[in-house]
């Protein structure tokens, strides 16, 4: 059956059919910004292991980021107070960047993350068969379909991915003002602690957005006779 | 080459299912034809092929062999942009589950076909409003549809299927989920829709109810049309329905 991809310029025989069907951008926000507030419970357990990962990602950064500026004071204490928390500093070596072990437990969690959301998305999928159904019924095009899902994992994925960096962000920082003291916070160089956590957003975003890929094409493809089925 | 005035023509429509390692024949060559305007049932015992047939002329599905035209234009050769086209401003769809999108109010399900052909948000608004008042659920449009009866929830779908003033109006046993007295308001809209604005009604159904008010009864037996009762045959042989109930 002739479905999603079709070049528009596939010559139909009749001048009687057009093919103008649309779905404004601003709609479609609308939409998905209903469905998730009438779903505000499952969006939220699909954003929470989003949440987990990203905080996890900004708080390994950050963390980073307040020994470099522990570093960049030049002060032994401070330098002496890392080595004991654990930092495998080398004599003269002035700045720290993530071990291999620790990238490899960020990769692992975000993988986990991804894994989790195609889980409910897939779920989220198989529940909504006869909304998309009937939304095909009145004339929506698989891209259509691909669109609101797309736009609710952005928007998820911006929420619970703003809340992950700054949960990760700010648990790193009370942990080194507590260890450190105030002077772990003072030295910090807060453009560096934006970008690690611009960087765990954009990451967060970008996990959401791919791990709504494969469920969002299990959606746009579905017929729309789906919609007449009678069982769950 | 055909009759101007015929809404839905089939001809020699064969479906055939892969079901595992079996082909299993639900249509074996039916021929029909829809004049507009006309309300139409189509009865038949479950596994005699009336949903595949329905189906069909829904353009919710494709014949194996043979031609399904609506409005006569013949969906096989259609793309997915222009059925989807056809869908949103030809056809009305019904369905027995009501399919209210559960996250919209009444009015957001009346304008959503609208809004999909391209209608600006007032005017869509406007025909919503005067949409659900046809319907009698006019005080009722900010209403979600979990706060609403599933009679009213048919009559929001019944507005939704009029949105685009579509030429057909395709109801999958629109009572099956309905008790007596809503089916029957529910059948009477249909009918009053049908006779004022000149839309063709179809149904595939179980429901005697519906006979009352059919111009005309598609019965369908093993994949095939076993015969077409018009109106004055019907009501000649009501006594028979009857029976057969």
């Amino acid at each position: 059956m002739s479905n999603g991809s079709v070049l528009p310029d596939t010559a139909s025989g009749s001048g009687q059919v057009h093919r103008q069907v649309v779905l404004p951008f601003f709609k479609a926000l609308e939409i998905s910004l209903k469905s998730i507030r009438v779903r505000f419970f499952r969006s939220l357990i699909t954003t929470m292991s989003l949440v987990l990962a990203v905080s996890f990602l900004s708080f390994v950064n950050v963390s980073n980021d307040v020994a470099n500026g522990m570093l960049a004071t030049g002060d032994p204490d401070l330098r002496a107070a890392l080595i004991r928390s654990g930092y495998d500093l080398e004599p003269g070596q002035n700045s720290v960047d993530s071990s291999a072990k620790q990238r490899w437990i960020v990769i692992l969690s975000l993988l986990v993350c991804i894994v989790g959301i195609v889980n409910a998305q897939l779920m989220a999928v198989t529940e909504r068969f006869r909304e998309i159904g009937t939304m095909k019924c009145l004339g929506a095009l698989d891209r259509f379909v691909l669109r609101l899902f797309f736009l609710e994992a952005g928007i998820q994925g911006f929420v619970g991915a703003c809340a992950g960096a700054l949960f990760g962000a700010i648990f790193s920082l009370s942990n080194a003002w507590l260890r450190f003291g105030t002077v772990a916070i003072t030295s910090t160089s807060p453009a560096h602690l934006l970008i690690s956590a611009a960087i765990a957003t954009g990451v967060g975003v970008l996990l959401s957005l791919l791990g709504v890929f494969y469920p969002a094409l299990v959606a746009a493809r579905m017929q729309p006779v789906e919609a007449m089925r009678v069982e769950q | 080459m055909q009759e101007k005035s015929n809404i839905v023509r089939v001809t020699n429509v064969t479906k055939t299912f892969k079901l595992g390692k079996i082909d299993v024949e639900a249509l074996k060559g039916v021929n029909l034809e829809i004049s507009k305007g006309n309300y139409i049932s189509i009865m038949g015992p479950s596994g005699s092929g009336k949903s595949t047939l329905f189906n069909m002329i829904g353009g919710l599905d494709k014949p194996s062999s043979g031609k399904v035209y609506i409005d006569e234009v013949d969906i096989a050769q259609l793309d997915a942009y222009e059925l989807a086209w056809l869908r949103c401003r030809k056809i009305g769809y019904i369905f027995q589950t009501f399919n209210i999108i559960q996250v919209m109010t009444a009015l957001e399900n009346v304008t959503l076909p609208m809004v999909f052909a391209g209608m600006n948000n007032d005017a869509a608004v406007d025909k919503g409003m005067q949409l659900l008042e046809l319907v009698g659920l006019g005080d009722r449009y900010s209403h979600k549809p979990f706060e609403l009866s599933g009679g009213q929830q048919q009559r929001v779908a019944i507005a939704r299927a009029l949105a685009n003033d579509p030429a057909i109006i395709l109801a999958d046993e629109p009572t099956g989920n309905l008790d007596l007295t809503t089916g029957e308001e529910c059948i009477a809209l249909l009918k009053r829709l049908s006779q004022e604005r000149g839309v063709t009604v179809i149904s595939a159904t179980h429901d005697f109810k519906m006979l009352n008010v059919s111009d005309q009864v598609v019965w369908i037996r093993d994949g095939r049309v076993d015969k077409i009762e018009n109106r004055e045959e019907l009501s000649i042989s009501i006594g028979q329905i009857g029976s057969r109930e």
